[in-house]
């Protein structure tokens, strides 16, 4: 039953930085639990500890202790292989600085998690102009990183991150480097997505244009949770608030 | 993966020729060095000692030059190597761009530079003997096997220049991979 539920579970993540003499702890004690087709936003000033989790959850760093598990697996019981598998086909990423490879156009970006993952050209390049026209830039298949716009050049990562139709998608402060009218387009894109296809949408951040799409927040702060909160609860204080600035 | 080696290659084409041109000067010096060695003769065990320290000398100037342009190629794309990873590259994908890549470079470079080696030993005769006489001198003493011999250590020396770092690459964590600013 739970294993159904629950897509992504913590338990007690524990992460260390030696910095010299100093011992950061990143994280200390982090569990949370994600059910599928959730829209979560991790929230916290900068510095509390997002990426740290976010590569923790997205198995591209270990933690010093504690568990990660995606689907009720164990990330520490997979080899380098089994690693490369999830990350191919049940985890897509998005990151601030958009890390789209600056050589391949956009179609090629798009294409090449297809390839990892065994499809065959013609069927990767159909799957890559596909999603390059529902992230809305089938006019720009053939161009390069370079001569995209920032926001352009994150659609083009969230059509790579999609490409093996990945069940969740993570994304660290995918709005960070975007001007707030291009983040708020690239907000609604990340609901749609959650939406329409029911990918769980995991997005580290400290843009407040968030709160509005996600179904729960998890607000961090020192490398641990402060608080979750539900969208529900959050519509009844904003609610509550306006009723009374109407009085 | 040919395709993707070939093509990272024609667009880095410029980068690619400074990172061959480490691997052309080496084997050119190794080239030009052991022809020069060869043609002028050993009378006493005396001067084949300080022949074979010559090119035992010119062996080693090659590979620092290639393991230097093959590390440098090699950790400026540590954000791209973590991408990939993140796009669910296996580690020994990562590892067999890099060499198919340096095969190319490395077998591209080092008969360059074998040119470029034996063409520095015929000039250098020529100004002393003119450029017939030359021609033949150092065509008679250099033999296929060493052109080929020159060429191969070439290769050679690019490959493990460029397994080793690209294998740790590939078996970094991906965020320290991404992490890295260039
Ligand atoms: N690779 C690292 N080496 C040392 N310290 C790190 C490293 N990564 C993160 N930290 C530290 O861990 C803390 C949490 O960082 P991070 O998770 O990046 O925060 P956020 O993403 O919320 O801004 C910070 O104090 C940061 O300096
Ligand atoms: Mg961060």
């Amino acid at each position: 039953m739970a294993a159904t539920e629950y897509i992504v579970r913590t338990k007690d993540v524990m992460k260390e930085f030696k910095m010299g003499q100093e011992v950061l702890r990143a994280l200390n004690g982090v569990s949370v639990d994600i059910k599928r087709g959730e829209y979560i936003s991790i929230m916290g000033p900068s510095g509390s500890g997002k990426s740290t989790l976010f590569n923790a959850i997205g198995g591209l760093d270990k933690p010093d202790s504690g568990s990660v598990f995606i689907n009720d697996v164990d990330m520490a019981q997979l080899d380098s292989n089994e690693l490369a598998f999830l990350r191919c086909h049940t985890i897509g990423y998005i990151f601030q600085t958009f890390n789209l490879i600056t050589v391949m156009t956009a179609l090629e970006n798009v294409r090449l998690p297809t390839i990892f993952a065994g499809m065959n050209s013609d069927e990767g390049t159909d799957r890559g102009i596909e999603l390059l026209e529902l992230v809305g830039l089938g006019h720009r298949l053939h161009h390069k990183p370079s001569e995209l716009s920032g926001g352009q050049q994150q659609r083009v990562a969230i059509a790579r991150a999609l490409a093996n139709n990945p069940s969740i998608i993570l994304a660290d402060e995918p709005t960070g480097n975007l001007d707030s009218k291009t983040g708020t387009e690239i907000i609604e894109l990340l609901r749609r997505l959650n939406k329409e296809s029911g990918v769980t949408v995991i997005s580290a951040t400290h843009d407040y244009k968030m709160l509005d799409v996600s179904d729960r927040i998890i607000w961090i702060r020192d490398g641990k949770i402060d608080k979750i909160e539900n969208r529900a609860d959050l519509d009844i204080q904003l609610g509550g608030m306006a009723g009374q600035e109407g009085h | 993966m040919v395709k993707i080696a070939i093509n990272g290659l024609k667009i880095r084409f410029w980068r690619s020729m400074v990172t061959a041109s480490g691997i052309i000067l080496g084997i050119a010096f190794l080239a030009y060095v052991s022809t020069n060695l060869i043609s002028s003769g050993a009378a006493t065990a005396d001067q084949r000692a300080r022949m074979i320290w010559l090119v035992v000398m010119s062996l080693l100037v090659s590979t620092v030059g290639i393991v230097n342009s093959m590390l440098m190629s090699v950790t400026e794309r540590f954000r791209e190597i973590g991408t990939m990873k993140c796009l669910g590259a296996p580690d020994g994908f990562v590892v067999s761009l890099f060499v198919v890549e340096a095969v190319f470079v490395g077998s591209a470079a080092s008969v360059g530079g074998w040119f470029l080696g034996y063409v520095g030993a015929v000039f250098q005769k020529a100004c002393a003997i003119g450029f017939g006489p030359a021609f033949a001198s150092v065509g008679a003493t250099h033999s296929a096997e060493l052109a080929g011999g020159c060429v191969l250590v070439g290769i050679l020396i690019t490959l493990i220049a460029t397994i080793a770092p690209a294998e740790r690459a590939a078996a970094m964590p991906a965020a320290a991979a991404l992490r890295t600013e260039v």
